[in-house]
């Protein structure tokens, strides 16, 4: 039997991920981790772990943390931390609004876009030269365009036309005091890339993703469970459905969906046979305008 | 199993290149229902009932302000075969440096030319661009087939236009589809319209195209990118463990191999092989992310590489390559330094000067040029602080590319390919030596000649003419082995195995042949050699030079060959992972009159090298310059 030398394409996505993973943690200062314990970063974070087998993993993560999470996705966090004996700070968007910095549109408004403020002070604050960012370039039109090295300037901003042309698999993390390199190994996978993953690897997830009985009420046509931040307004009818997540952001906003899903390779199927895409359906934020990623992007947020 | 294909689009502006990309998505069923929405509602605005599929690929909002693409964006398809990838790059005059950056690491290049407007200087250019960065693949769309009555005529037209462009690059793989990205004749389904058209569908073809071959599986090359010590482990046992991380770039990698270290020049063993995670590799392949374990403790940093001991990468500080500069706000100006970076090494770069500028539109070199500036194309001598471990980019792409970066900016400045170590070549008038032929020492007791010996991989060539290189030697007789494998890694390291390639490879070595021969040597060439016309313009240089040219056939039949395969490179080549194999995938011309043949039946090696001396002493007697008459072998009259 002849050997065909071929890899499968999650394989080579895997390989130029992890080939990424090892080309910062050699040539960048101090490189740190966001994790959200959304499933990108929960996938990052276990490229990481194997870009670096046996060692441990070069750097450490930071968390976002609106002070609005589910609890599940808190607990799931520190479980990976202490599992895996990683480094975690917490960039806190509570301190944000506490010390006066930020401000809230209203008590219980949505965190999303105060987010961009907590994740720049915590690059400051630790002198983060590069963050690894779960981002995605099928995501979003705007992240079409994303470099696998984005590069921001000392305000954490992102020029669309002042990025640095990306050859072969070299990367360029050059940059001065001040300025930093967002990284993102998972530029060229999709939402149902992830999940197949996911499968394969066997990942544990937030239980927030597989299909459970949920107590939701329906907004603004979206579905949203009940939880200690969502409670139901007058005239809304909470009902009893079986719901998952499709992505895990702030729990004033993020909407789930019906699913029967409530295993991976369920949710696998699921994706492909999916005909809206996951930000459209669950964000609230992003269906604003068609062009708010792109606002976001440039005030610093990923 | 499905694999991954990365496709890289150009077309000059209304070409179509958008529709074509959101046909391919749609159809694909790569768009989602909001998406599609999004885009209906936007159409509808501006006064279109159909959604304008041009606008999914849209990007930034800039862009569709101006209403137009500005730079690489990437799209993702699959179908149940493969994983598409699309780095979607505009045709703009001026946007050379979008379609290098995109180009970089496709598999394929789509090429859209409007059927109406035939090909312009900007399809010219892309198809060029696509040689220059060694796409493997071209395709040629011939778009807007609707709007000239789907005619096979203005078809075949562009169609030979284009491929009498395309025959003075080096496109291994051309090809050209009819196609209406409107209306999705061709795209995805075959056209109803183009019965003339007997090829498949763009979609067919993109999932269809054999890309398993195009990867280097032959030169070994693992740069260092990281070094695994884990001392300080929770996991005492592993304190002792030294892994070498990094992508290979290159060839086929397992434990027991023996392999070197470079620049160190160390030669150890390999004595593991993990995946990600430490998944144990039985072998590891190009494109593959590995970490491996050495038999001995070596001492090696990120930017070392490790090949193997009989195949290794140049070593050098000078370079000549082509360069693409890719920044508006400076020039490449000579003396000028810059930060190179190459596979893990980056080091400090000198570039030495600009030998020519290229016109890509007419491939005219310019030698007055004193800078290149934005999209300007030319070819370089580079000076670099610490040595680069490299390969000719046409060799390899990943051991053979680089960046240069601006030391005050920080930015990406140029892209690089290397075509090989720099030497000086300036003097290219012919001088005639003081020494006449007959005037130097003689290096034997006889005069110069060349033994030429073509046949398969496998028949037995270099084996044999070692020997013979051995036993005139002893005898007395300087002779001199040029075998075809180890010129490779040297006079024709640049060269990769194209028609063109081989004809070129076989005219260096017939020249240096040629030197050797006239020095009064005799040269043993062993060189598969498969094309007659190649081997008999040889002879002919030779015979105009007035020196011997004994053709040596060696006949050895290809299942024998093919049973002994000592490289493994008939197992590839059945496989598919190796093309143009002489004897599998590419024609080898027996000569017609060789001065010898030699068989497995003449006996086994040491036979047949003497046959190869004795044919030197009956050649030694003829008169040089003139066809030589088949070698009457001794004992054989009476078979
Ligand atoms: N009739 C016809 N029009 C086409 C075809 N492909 C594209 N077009 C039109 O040509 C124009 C330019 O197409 P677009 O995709 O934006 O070109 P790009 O600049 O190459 O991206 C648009 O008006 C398209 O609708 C085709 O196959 N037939």
């Amino acid at each position: 039997m002849t050997v065909v030398y071929e890899q499968t394409h999650l394989d080579r996505l895997e390989s130029e991920s992890v080939h990424i993973f090892r080309e910062v943690a050699a040539t960048a200062e101090k490189p740190v981790l966001l994790f959200s314990g959304g499933k990108d970063s929960v996938v990052m974070l276990h490229l990481a772990i194997k870009a670096f087998w046996p060692a441990q993993v070069p750097f450490g993560v930071m968390h976002v943390d609106t002070g609005q999470n589910f609890d599940e996705v808190i607990e799931y966090r520190d479980r990976m931390v202490e599992k895996h004996g990683l480094r975690l700070i917490v960039a806190s968007v509570q301190d944000d609004i506490d010390a006066g910095r930020s401000h809230e549109e209203y008590p219980g408004a949505p965190r999303n876009r105060l987010q961009t403020a907590a994740l720049l002070r915590g690059i400051a604050e630790n002198q983060f030269g590069a963050a690894f960012g779960g981002a995605r370039r099928d995501e979003e039109k705007a992240r079409a365009k994303e470099r696998v090295f984005s590069f921001r300037d000392e305000f954490g901003q992102w020029d669309p036309r002042n990025q640095r042309p990306e050859l072969w698999s070299l990367y360029n993390g050059r940059h001065r005091k001040g300025e930093n390199i967002r990284v993102f190994p998972l530029s060229n996978w999709t939402e149902l890339d992830i999940w197949s993953y996911i499968e394969r690897e066997g990942i544990e997830l937030p239980e927030l993703y597989y299909a459970r009985k949920r107590t939701v009420v329906e907004r603004d046509g979206m579905l949203l469970a009940v939880n200690r931040f969502i409670e139901p307004k007058p005239g809304e009818q909470p009902f009893e459905a079986l719901t998952r997540f499709r992505t895990v952001g702030d729990a004033t906003c993020t909407g789930c969906v019906e699913s029967d899903a409530t295993t991976t390779a369920q949710v696998v199927a699921e994706v492909a046979a999916a005909r809206i895409t996951e930000r459209g359906a669950t964000r609230a934020d992003d269906r604003i305008s068609e062009a708010g990623m792109e606002d976001r992007k440039k005030e610093g947020y990923f | 199993m499905s694999e991954l294909l990365r496709i890289a689009t150009a077309g000059s502006v209304d070409d179509g290149k958008s529709t074509l990309i959101g046909r391919l998505l749609y159809d694909s069923k790569a768009i989602f229902a909001d998406q599609l929405d999004a885009v209906a509602t936007t159409s509808k605005a501006r006064g279109s009932d159909a959604p304008d599929l041009a606008l999914l690929t849209d990007g930034l909002r800039a862009e569709r302000e101006q209403g137009i693409t500005i730079d690489v964006a990437y799209r993702y398809f699959a179908t149940p075969k493969r994983k598409f990838i699309i780095a979607d790059t505009p045709g703009h005059l001026q946007y050379t440096r979008n379609m290098v950056t995109g180009a970089s690491t496709a598999d394929v290049a789509i090429i859209l030319i409007d059927a109406r407007h035939g090909v312009l200087e900007q399809s010219r250019r892309h198809a060029f661009l696509a040689s220059l960065l060694a796409i493997p693949h071209l395709v040629v769309c011939i778009n807007k087939m609707d709007l000239v009555d789907f005619s096979e005529e203005v078809y075949e037209e562009i169609r030979s236009e284009f491929e009498q462009f395309a025959a003075k690059l080096e496109v291994r793989d051309l090809s050209f589809i009819p196609i209406s990205a409107l209306t999705g004749d061709n795209v995805v389904t075959r056209s109803q319209a183009m019965g003339w058209y007997t090829g498949s569908a763009l979609l067919d073809h993109l999932e269809n195209l054999h890309i398993a071959s195009d990867r280097n599986l032959i030169d070994v090359r693992l740069p260092v990118q990281y070094v695994i010590r884990p001392h300080q482990s929770r996991d005492a046992d592993l304190h002792d463990f030294r892994g070498y991380a990094g992508t290979l770039a290159g060839g086929v990698m397992k434990a027991g191999d023996e392999v070197t270290v470079l620049p160190l020049g160390r030669t150890t063993t390999v004595s593991a092989v993990w995946g990600p995670g430490g998944t144990k590799l039985e072998e590891a392949f190009t494109g593959q992310a590995v970490t491996v374990e050495l038999a001995d403790d070596i001492d090696i940093a990120r930017g070392d590489l490790i090949c193997r001991p009989q195949n290794r990468p140049f070593v050098g500080q000078d370079l000549d390559a082509m360069l693409c500069w890719l920044t508006e706000q400076s020039s490449l100006v000579p003396g000028h330094r810059y930060t190179i970076q190459h596979t893990t090494r980056s080091t400090r770069a000198v570039v030495e000067k600009i030998d020519y500028r290229l016109d890509v539109n007419t491939l005219h070199r310019d030698e007055q040029v004193d800078e290149l500036g934005l999209n300007e194309i030319g070819r370089i001598t580079l000076r670099t602080q610490q040595p680069l471990l490299f390969d000719a980019y046409r060799r390899s792409r990943e051991t053979g590319s680089f960046i240069l970066i601006d030391e005050t900016t920080n930015n990406t400045v140029a892209a690089g390919m290397i075509t090989g170590p720099a030497y000086q070549h300036d003097n290219v008038v012919w001088h005639d030596g003081a020494v006449a032929r007959d005037a130097r020492p003689a290096p034997g007791d006889g005069q110069g000649m060349t033994l030429w010996l073509t046949g398969l991989s496998g028949s037995g060539k270099s084996t044999i003419a070692a020997e013979a290189e051995r036993l005139l030697n002893e005898s007395g007789r300087a002779a001199y082995l040029l075998d075809g494998d180890n010129l490779r890694h040297g006079l024709n390291a640049d060269l990769g195995f194209s028609a063109g390639d081989r004809a070129e490879n076989v005219r260096r070595t017939g020249a240096v042949a040629q030197i050797l021969a006239d020095s009064g040597q005799v040269a043993i060439v062993s060189l598969v050699s498969p094309d007659a016309e190649a081997r008999d313009r040889v002879r002919a240089a030779h015979q105009a030079a007035g020196l011997r040219f004994v053709e040596v056939f060696v006949d050895t039949p290809l299942e024998v060959c093919e049973a002994r395969d000592p490289k493994g490179m008939y197992a590839r080549a059945r496989a598919g992972e190796i093309s143009d194999f002489t004897g599998v995938d590419a024609p080898y011309e027996a000569p017609a009159r060789p001065e010898l043949t030699l068989s497995p039946a003449d006996g086994g090696v040491d036979a047949s090298a003497a046959l190869l001396v004795a044919a030197v002493e009956q050649a030694s007697t003829t008169v040089p310059g003139t066809a030589s008459e088949t070698i009457t072998r001794e004992g054989n009259e009476d078979d």
